[in-house]
């Protein structure tokens, strides 16, 4: 029994240290090391022996990233797009979530599915289908002239707004089921005794429905806000050159610098700023569990 | 990028358990051949051919030196073949294997042994230069007839630019091409490793940045070919492809390409061997297969780029052998130049450079 029980929690632990712990040793690891022009592209390796690899690694890298403005520029702006997409992504998502909740039950199977049809197609085929969209040529712009509202083909491919709207896109689903869960669960006489108690239909939404869908509103920003703040394909693909996201910047330290040893310390500072919210994220679904047992 | 790496991983791991059949693994530049040479290396060796391709240096020296790629054949450009050399990510070829070596042309061999020397690695496949494509009547109608389309002038002199950009410029998204032009135009030596000389390009680049729509490798083709784009700093034949495609659509665009009067760089792929290839037998059959002079012709007839073999000459077709553009005539031979590569901390700053310029951070 208790035999068993070792067990079953030690799954949990081995998949943290086989897909998080590990890797990220090994990233930490590169990230103390120098760049080299050999096979691997860094030194010391585990070829030189612990005792050498370990007196050779050090620092420097980090030292290095506080000394140019770029990386934390670019991490401020990451942040930023990242915290303004997510609130955009609240916005379109919340309503979205709450028709569903109040739809018909023998809809809501449907809605669901329509909410997570999009995911059968590959993520890199939907964001290059924006670019046809968004292009001065596409359709969006075809179609704005057709109606005669702009004159001349709006510019919106390979600018930030084209990022925001890519993120948006990709991660609604993440907004929207969460939120649809929780409103789903809500007992919806709750809104009845309010109105019975004299809100208005506005002031019961505010004072009833949101508070209730609060753990739902929070676990759906976490899943927008930590995979959009080390997002590389949307910006590269959507963004123009003054994009500036730490994916990219990544991407070019080690492709364009070959430099591993910088772009791992570029990763690891990047972990670092995503711990926070995903402890915070930890901790409320925590609250949450404990607060329905 | 994750899931391209870890798809080749397992592509790898695949292969290793089930090779049975003899495969050779090739790894070309997108769109870079004439891909009825697959079939028929299939059929004159009944060796199975994995053709993938790849559309930068970077990506793939990033996967030579991770190593353990599973690719046979790669072909990387001069610079970064040098650099992959010192790396040891390479294995000398062995020449009593390669009889169709005698074909390869002196010059080209020579040139090319300055970043391979004695080409102890590596065989050319396909050589060029960095240039100015146009779409003459449009650039004509902004500037005037005597725009100076054959000098770098029209793409770094903000007053050209500023009008150019009504009808759209693209740039090549590569510092180790842009950087030694804007050096070119200066006067300066382009292949310049000393930093303060490189570090003079960088007030020409930003100066005309803002009026460039897009840096970008390989986009230009299909935005100068539609018209988008009146102005790219590109590769030769792409910029050549550019003009088939638009003169195909007959769509009144015209392109021209010019390598410019202050100096072009001459590039060089070459085709060579990853030293942890699993069938590097069958890579040295490849390797002769694409050294037959007719083989070779039939590549550059399809994809409108130079070769550096010789005995091919004779079965080019005209529009191929007789365009100045494609192959040089001596006085435009002699102006071109050719690049070095950057040491890692001059690296550093070129790539830093380059993202200022860009973003203007």
């Amino acid at each position: 029994m208790l035999m068993r029980r070792a067990l079953l929690i030690a799954v949990p632990y081995l998949w943290l240290l086989l897909l998080f712990l590990v890797p990220f040793l090994i990233v930490f690891k590169i990230s103390l090391s120098d760049i080299a022009l050999a096979i691997p592209p860094y030194t010391p390796t585990f070829k030189d022996g612990i005792a050498e690899l370990i007196s050779q690694l050090d620092f420097e890298n980090f030292v290095f990233l506080a000394s140019d403005d770029l990386y934390w520029k670019a991490y401020l702006s990451s942040l930023q797009i990242a915290a303004l997409s997510t609130f955009m992504t609240l916005l379109v998502g919340y309503p979205i979530a709450y028709g569903m909740a109040r739809a018909p039950e023998e809809w809501r199977p449907t809605l669901m599915m329509l909410v997570i049809l999009p995911f059968w197609t590959s993520f890199l085929i939907r964001v290059y289908a924006w670019m046809g969209i968004l292009s001065s040529e596409g359709l969006l712009n075809q179609f704005l002239m057709w109606l005669g509202l702009i004159g001349e083909p709006l510019t919106i491919l390979n600018t930030n707004v084209a990022v925001y709207i890519g993120i948006v896109y990709t991660y609604l689903p993440f907004m929207i089921l969460p939120i649809y869960a929780a409103l789903d669960r809500m007992d919806e006489s709750l809104i009845e005794a309010a109105e019975d108690l004299g809100c208005s239909r506005t002031q019961a939404f505010w004072l009833v429905t949101v508070p209730l869908s609060r753990n739902g509103i929070i676990a759906g920003c976490f899943l927008v806000f930590i995979p959009a703040l080390g997002e590389f394909v949307i910006p590269s693909l959507l963004g123009g050159s003054g994009t500036l996201m730490i994916g990219k910047v990544l991407w070019e330290e080690f492709f364009n610098n070959r430099d591993w040893p910088v772009a791992s310390a570029v990763a690891v500072i990047l972990l670092l700023i995503l711990i926070v919210p995903i402890v915070l994220f930890q901790r409320n679904q925590q609250k949450q569990a404990e607060a329905e047992a | 990028m994750n899931y391209r790496l870890m798809s080749s991983v397992a592509a790898a791991t695949l292969m290793a358990t089930t090779a049975v059949a003899e495969e050779v693994r090739v790894y070309n530049w997108s769109d870079y051949i004439d891909e009825s040479l697959l079939d028929q290396f299939e059929q004159e060796t009944g060796i199975d051919l994995v053709y993938d391709v790849f559309d930068s240096n970077e990506v793939l020296e990033t996967k030579m030196l991770a190593g353990g790629s599973g690719y046979d054949v790669v072909v990387p450009s001069g610079t970064f073949l040098q650099r992959q050399i010192s790396a040891g990510a390479f294995q000398k070829l062995d020449q009593s294997k390669l009889p169709n070596r005698e074909n390869l042309w002196d010059v080209i061999e020579d040139r090319v042994s300055k970043y391979d020397p004695n080409n102890e690695y590596a065989i050319n496949y396909m050589w060029g230069t960095t240039g100015i494509g146009v779409n003459i009547n449009k650039v004509k109608e902004v500037l005037g007839e005597d725009a100076p389309v054959g000098s770098l002038s029209l793409i770094f002199d903000p007053a050209n630019m500023e009008k150019l950009s009504e009808c759209g410029v693209h740039f090549l998204d590569a510092p180790v091409e842009m950087i030694p032009a804007a050096l070119a135009y200066l006067g300066e030596d382009p292949d310049s490793q000393d930093v303060d000389t490189i570090e003079k390009a960088e007030p020409v680049l930003a100066a005309v940045a803002p009026y460039v729509q897009k840096f970008h490798s390989s986009e230009y083709i299909n935005a100068l070919a539609n018209g988008d784009i009146c102005v790219a700093f590109g590769w030769s034949g792409d910029i050549l492809q550019a003009r088939d495609r638009a003169a195909e659509a007959d769509n009144g665009v015209e392109i021209e390409y010019y390598a410019p009067k202050e100096g072009a760089l001459m590039w060089f792929d070459n085709m060579a061997i990853p030293v942890d290839a699993p069938n590097p037998e069958g890579a040295h059959k490849f390797l002769n297969f694409i050294m037959d002079a007719q083989n070779m012709a039939k590549a550059s007839n399809y994809v409108y780029y130079a070769n550096g073999n010789k005995a091919s000459q004779e079965f080019l077709e005209e529009d191929v052998i007789g365009d100045p553009a494609i192959y040089p005539d001596e006085a435009t031979l002699e102006n071109l130049y050719t690049t070095s590569p950057y040491d890692p901390k001059l690296q550093r700053v070129v790539t830093r450079m380059w993202t200022k310029v860009k973003s203007g951070t």
